[in-house]
């Protein structure tokens, strides 16, 4: 039998885990999308989605939505990142690893400071 | 941690569109790709647009999918999981020059507000931890932790909810009642015998959120002092009937249902009755009735279920849909809920879009929303461009909305205002081609089909005035035949002894009221102005023919005869009026009259 702490425990595990369902507020969501066509994926975009998915698992945000995308244009500069925070301008990230991915979601998401190192024109 | 989610409809529409082989083939394809700690496939309830079904949503990028085949699947997993590029092809049409990507974007969804049908395609229904993830069994415990049975009442008082079965009685006076009575065994069930043509609404909410029923039951049986639950369903809807039992098992294993809830004391447990199909069962009597283990007929009311009812205690009958809302309210407030809706009708209904409809499908909408809002907004208008005619709202009970009133704002009290009713939720859209002589006599001739025979008024009243239907429809309708069936259809409605019959004349009545030409040309004219009464219908061949013959080889009764390349000719005392003439010429020469 399970106590009402129990059931608590299963909503906060379980919202971690359904989160990418979570496309209620198409206005206000931060979404950040992927470059994943052939360019993206072979310079590792793969991994680069899966850290920016745990990342916001692990930190329960909410209204933020992760995307992939086709190709970007500039494959060179692969993986690709853009983040676009409502109303504010559209911040590209070029060269993402998975490691950048993490300060990604710690600096930008959550803190509001674009992460310059890795922005494109830069 | 799965990065992907594969949506697949489970509802009854979809599934009878083979989206259990979809489920299969995406699971064999992701295995095979070696997606599977990747991707997750989760079978979920009705998503609503089961016009376009069958449906996939693909999480997180909420790609919205229609009309999806086997032959599909490596496709979406090729090119949208693994390269991350969406199907183009598949994706929702909303118009020729939008595609519109997530289901959320759509017309058909930004119309809607969604308060029962919440969890609906959303969640996986066999699965409690996706319920309590979106918040499910809060409102329990809140209920059990904080709350006196009465304040639970006074909430659901408060919030203004009406019975979502059709008749709107008050749901918090209605708990009031069954609290007040004395008595140490009391009940609480479930209507959820829908048997209304047309009408899938309370289907759609136990087969995508069982959890949530069952919830309210439980919070019902502890503000009415209940301890057994039943839910009354029709063997008919399989679907339904083993999620709500996978539902039921797998609360008593969280201890949700038993002895103890939650360590808090209160004991309730929920069994299942499965009914088989009579349309008078789902009137509250009889549904007792049948539960009893009778044949499932009315009793005359008073004394009502809250004061003798089930296995004569005190018995809470309410409708799925109703119960469907109970959790949100609990846990939004009574203010939230008041302030959707219209003054005297709070909330949203839930409608099941068809007939002549682009969308036919499961729409929620907040009361006042009007005709014209569903029709065109949320339903995508009528197909092949043909003009709104009218709906039947309410089913065999209702009555139908003319066009001149689409723009009337739906709820409980305008509805009863112009004939109608808003009943448990079906929504039937008729164009030009309807003859609503012959709608009337549809529905007309289902409750004559279901009446119990309990009583002589519904047993061969409606029978008569079915006979009378007839007879105007076979071309030998009497003008004095419209007032003996006005009169008729008044002594019906005032002496059956339930609701069958008190409101069976209705559809009669309410095309008698808005379409009382259709009713004279019928009789005077003696013909079918839409062409749909068989027998009122002549096929005649116009100029137009080039005498290519093949209406006369097509036509089962060898009426139609003539000479190549000349014009053909339709004998009339031969034609049996199938129409495949009509429908097979090539160059529009056959003509109905």
């Amino acid at each position: 039998m399970k106590t009402i702490k129990d059931i608590n425990a299963i909503k906060e595990q379980m919202q971690a885990k359904l989160i990418a369902r979570d496309t209620a507020n198409t206005e206000t969501e931060t979404r950040i999308l992927v470059g994943m066509a052939t360019c993206g994926i072979a310079a590792g975009a793969k991994p680069v989605f899966d850290t920016l998915m745990d990342e916001i698992a692990k930190r329960g945000l909410k209204n933020v939505r992760v995307t992939r995308t086709g190709c970007i244009g500039m494959c060179k500069l692969e993986p690709i990142v853009e983040v676009i925070v409502p109303n504010e301008p559209k911040v590209t990230y070029i060269k993402v690893d998975s490691n950048v991915a993490k300060r990604i979601v710690a600096e930008h998401i959550v803190n509001g400071n674009i992460v310059k190192e890795n922005i494109v024109g830069e | 941690m799965f990065r992907s989610q594969v949506l697949v409809c489970g509802g009854t529409g979809c599934t009878s569109n083979h989206s259990r082989e979809l489920i299969v083939e995406f699971e064999n394809k992701i295995k095979e790709y070696n997606l599977d700690k990747d991707v997750q496939v989760v079978r979920t309830g009705c998503f609503g647009l089961c016009a376009v079904g069958p449906v996939v949503i693909v999480y997180p990028e909420g790609a919205f999918y229609c009309h999806v085949q086997v032959d599909d699947v490596k496709e979406i997993v090729e090119e949208h999981l693994i390269k991350g590029r969406l199907v183009g092809r598949l994706l929702y049409k909303e118009s020729e020059i939008t595609n519109v990507t997530a289901l959320s974007d759509t017309n058909f969804i930004k119309k809607q507000t969604r308060i029962a049908l919440k969890n609906c395609g959303v969640i996986n229904p066999e699965e409690i931890d996706e319920y309590i993830a979106y918040d499910g069994y809060q409102a329990l415990i809140k209920v059990l932790t904080t709350m006196k049975p009465q304040d639970v009442i006074d909430v659901i008082k408060e919030s203004g909810l009406r019975g979502r079965g059709g008749g709107g009685f008050p749901t918090g006076m209605k708990w009031q009642f069954a609290a007040n009575s004395i008595n140490d065994t009391k009940y609480v069930c479930v209507n959820a015998d829908e048997g209304d043509p047309g009408a899938f609404m309370d289907r759609s909410i136990l087969e995508g959120d069982p959890h949530s029923l069952l919830e309210a039951m439980i919070i019902a049986g502890y503000a009415i002092g209940s301890h057994q639950g039943y839910i009354y369903i029709r063997a008919e809807y399989p679907i339904a009937v083993k999620r709500l039992g996978v539902a039921i098992a797998q609360a008593k294993e969280y201890g949700l249902l038993g002895k103890n809830i939650l360590d808090c004391g209160f004991d309730f447990d929920v069994e299942i009755r499965l009914g088989a199909g009579a349309f008078v069962c789902g009137e509250e009597t009889a549904l007792m009735t049948s539960i009893e283990g009778h044949r499932g007929e009315p009793r005359p009311r008073p004394p009502f279920p809250a004061v003798k009812g089930l296995f004569g205690k005190p018995t809470l009958l309410n409708n799925v849909e109703t119960y469907a809302n109970i959790a949100q309210i609990i846990l939004n407030g009574a203010d939230w809920f008041k302030n959707i809706g219209t003054e005297k009708s709070k909330g949203t209904k839930v409608f099941a879009l068809g007939g002549k409809i682009t969308n036919t499908g499961l729409v929620e909408i907040p009361m006042g929303t009007t005709l014209r809002e569903v029709v065109e907004d949320i339903g995508g208008g009528i197909p092949n461009g043909k003009k709104f005619k009218a709906a039947q709202t309410g089913g065999p009970s209702g009555g139908c909305i003319p066009a001149s009133l689409i723009d009337i704002p739906i709820d409980y009290d305008n509805l009863i205002s112009i004939g109608s009713m808003m009943g448990s939720g079906g929504l039937i859209v008729m164009d030009e081609d309807t003859c609503m002589v012959d709608i009337a006599k549809f529905f007309l001739e289902f409750t004559v089909d279901e009446s119990c025979g309990k009583c002589t008024p519904c047993r061969i009243g409606n029978k008569r005035l079915l006979e009378l239907l007839e007879k105007i429809t076979s071309g030998n309708g009497e003008l004095k035949d419209l007032d003996e069936m006005e009169e008729l259809c008044h002594y019906i409605k005032e002496n059956s002894l339930c609701g069958l019959g008190q409101t069976a004349p209705n559809p009669v009545l309410s095309t008698m009221r808005y379409f009382r030409d259709e009713y004279i040309s019928h009789i005077v004219d003696k013909k079918c102005p839409a062409g749909v009464c068989r027998k009122l219908v002549k096929y005649v061949i116009t100029d137009k023919c080039v005498g290519c013959s093949l209406c006369s080889r097509k036509c089962p009764a060898n009426a139609i005869s003539g000479k190549l390349k000349e014009k053909f000719m339709i004998d009339t005392t031969k034609c049996i009026k199938c129409g495949v003439c009509y429908e097979n010429c090539k160059f529009g020469a056959i003509v109905k009259e």
